[in-house]
């Protein structure tokens, strides 16, 4: 679904349904360079059970246009105007990697918008080594390759993907390379200068799941149970022998998850 | 693992596999199971409706072919592969998944008689055309692209010329017009060229012949490389509109760089069912886990036999392109560079009874009408395949009466020559 934020058109993947606003809601935003593609099997889910879906591409990402915010906080206000204008006024809201911090912030700072929370491959804060940052600037094909090798667990490296036929190494690279120019090292650059994330899990109420993968190396499970320890009603899921690439490494345990939590 | 992928030979061994989680097996299990269980009826709808994976019908996909699909995906560089039937199999499926009744090919002219069939004389009867060029001639290839052409398609290698397909510069063609490179990669295998690191789009090989390399099975398997952009391009209904086979399911929408082969699957293998058995799958990834030995095996046993046959006095002329007297042999260095494949043709003095003669004599080179196999091939299409043409025919079918094309093998080169000179010995009696 195509509609217009701040004059700019924005995309969604609603699950093929119409948004009802009488309907509850649930909100996927997908992380740095990515698009909401990374969301479509649990949508799809939602979407079926009668939830309205809104798998958003965030601006200048995927099929939104629109200049890329540089601040998490901005792409936070930039959800609420999404709500705005399809007439939703309250969400769960899902986000992963970079897209969690924005969940976090939009959830902190916007608390009767956001019933529910769930914080996929996520760490507060989210430093980005300047290595990878320089690369995502000068060399990005080097950094896709950074990102999706230390992005899939030791496991996963050997594929086993649980979508028939599909290599999920080949997939995510692709899916970067889709990002347009600077984008990549925008939103990098974005969670890098995000500090203010343990502030805004204090003041999170909404129930809140962390699900993170044993073997992240992006945002290792170790950081992001401090986040927890701050998020006064939350609860977090460890899903064994999984990076930080959740929905494709381990599906059907997300969807398993999201269902408890939604 | 931080940091770097894991390298061609290894992905050969284990991509797409882990150790049976139910028995702990090491080898990838057969699964011979048509259907699978579900766990209720919401576990069985959300599988259908494409929420959660896993498998349905081994017609659409299976665990052990799952495998061999992943494992080829990773060796090309795709985003994802399905099994098929055969290499003509996975051949329909590409063309199938995007094309429709007013469509158009530009084909490069050669290529696997299968294809050109299927191009020629199939195709035409669902309304789908096609326009033959030579491979080198690249203003004839883009003179050929109409308003309606959807597809280029072509061999790295061409058969029976050797000739090289420029994929970089026939790439930059297509995606000029907007329309995606399929290349048929069967010759060279992933371990000689990964025609997607080269521009192409879509690749297809038949598994029967390098990929397996036992000539035990017959297979195909079709790959996306996932960087064509569907919804850019606009020219592909099929994936970019509203599919009311799958309740409106939108391919590029949903499964972005995934679209392509996503679609080969819902659509493709639940409708037209060339599904490869999953025995087969296991046949293949035996092959699959020497590919890189036996491959450069294959280059280095043929490199032995083009030396010794561009020197021997019965022979007319010898095509292949690393020799200097081939017209693509820069192109081949450039694109090839760890070997041109082990099919090549060469002439025999004497023309068509020289070369019965020689097909007689030989012990080694199988004779047979296929290519890859482990064993050494040898056709003779003046005398078997080709027999009821005469001169003039086969010279306009780019077949000379001397013309011999052989698939190396890989038994031990000396024995190879030998068996080769006692034949071109023999081609020479009563001349």
């Amino acid at each position: 679904m195509k509609f217009s934020v701040n004059d700019s058109i924005a995309y969604a993947f609603t699950g093929g349904r119409e948004i009802d606003s009488s309907r509850e809601t649930v909100m996927f935003v997908h992380g740095a360079s990515l698009d909401h593609t990374v969301w479509t099997l649990p949508a799809r889910h939602f979407a079926r059970r009668g939830y309205n879906v809104l798998a958003i591409d965030l601006p200048g990402h995927g099929l939104s246009d629109g200049e890329c915010p540089t601040a998490i906080s901005d792409y936070a206000n930039w959800l609420i105007s999404c709500l705005d204008a399809v007439g939703i006024e309250q969400t769960a809201l899902v986000g992963h990697s970079m897209g969690s911090l924005i969940a976090l912030d939009c959830a902190s700072r916007y608390p009767e918008r956001v019933r529910k929370l769930v914080l996929v491959g996520t760490a507060v804060p989210m430093p980005v080594t300047d290595h990878l940052l320089n690369a995502a600037k000068d060399n990005v094909s080097e950094a896709i390759e950074m990102l999706t090798a230390w992005g899939h667990s030791p496991g996963a490296h050997f594929g086993g993907n649980e979508t028939p036929g599909m290599w999920m190494i080949g997939g995510l690279i692709r899916l970067f390379e889709r990002g347009g120019a600077g984008v990549l090292h925008n939103d990098l650059l974005a969670c890098n200068n995000y500090v203010d994330g343990m502030t805004a899990a204090r003041s999170v109420k909404c129930p809140t799941m962390l699900i993170l993968g044993q073997h992240d190396m992006l945002t290792p499970a170790r950081v992001a149970k401090t986040l927890a320890a701050e998020i006064e009603n939350s609860e977090t899921v460890v899903l064994e022998k999984t990076g930080h690439t959740i929905m494709s490494e381990k599906p059907d345990a997300l969807l398993d998850c999201l269902i408890r939590m939604v | 693992m931080a940091g770097k992928f894991m390298k061609f030979d290894t992905l050969s061994l284990h991509a797409g596999q882990h150790p049976d989680s139910a028995t702990r097996a090491r080898a990838t299990p057969i699964y011979q199971s048509a259907s699978y269980v579900f766990q209720d009826a919401d576990h069985a709808a959300s599988v259908f409706n494409i929420e959660r994976t896993g498998h349905v019908y081994s017609r659409i996909s299976n665990p052990t072919n799952a495998v061999l699909e992943e494992r080829i995906a990773a060796l090309e560089g795709g985003v994802g592969a399905i099994a098929t039937a055969s290499g003509q199999a996975a051949f329909h499926l590409a063309l199938a998944t995007i094309l429709s009744a007013g469509d158009h090919v530009v084909s490069s002219q050669s290529i696997y008689g299968g294809s050109h069939n299927l191009l020629s004389y199939t195709m035409p009867r669902f309304g789908i055309e096609t326009t033959f060029v030579h491979p080198r001639d690249l203003d004839a290839i883009r003179n050929a692209i109409r308003p309606n052409t959807r597809l280029i398609f072509g061999e790295v290698i061409g058969n029976p010329g050797c000739e090289i397909l420029d994929v970089p510069r026939v790439a930059e063609i297509a995606h000029d017009h907007e329309i995606p490179l399929l290349i048929d990669s069967t010759f060279t295998t992933p371990y000689l060229c990964k025609p997607f690191d080269l521009g192409a789009d879509i690749v297809f090989h038949s598994a029967t012949k390098f990929l397996s390399g036992h000539g035990v099975v017959i297979g195909g398997v079709l790959v996306d490389g996932g960087r064509f952009d569907w919804i850019r391009s606009g020219k592909f209904p099929t994936l970019t509109e509203s599919y009311d086979g799958f309740h409106g399911l939108n391919f590029a929408e949903e499964f972005g760089p995934a679209a392509y082969i996503t679609r080969a699957r819902k659509e493709g293998a639940r409708d037209f069912g060339a599904c490869m058995s999953p025995t087969t799958a296991f046949y293949v990834l035996q092959g699959l886990e020497t590919l890189p030995l036996r491959m450069a095996r294959h280059v280095s046993n043929t490199r032995t036999i083009i030396d010794f046959l561009h020197s021997h006095p019965a022979v007319d002329w010898v095509s292949y392109p690393e020799l200097a007297d081939h017209p693509d042999c820069e192109l081949a260095k450039q694109l090839l560079p760890k070997g041109c494949g082990a099919v090549f043709a060469f002439g025999v003095k004497g023309g068509r009874q020289a070369g019965h003669q020689l097909i007689a004599k030989l012990q080694l080179f199988s004779l047979l009408a296929n290519v890859g196999d482990a064993k050494s091939l040898v056709i003779h299409p003046a005398s078997t395949t080709h027999h009821r043409m005469d001169a003039k025919a086969l010279e306009a079918a780019g077949i000379s009466e001397g013309l011999v094309r052989l698939s190396v093998g890989l038994e031990d080169p000396d024995d190879l020559i030998a068996d080769l000179d006692a034949g071109l010995k023999a081609s020479q009696r009563n001349r």
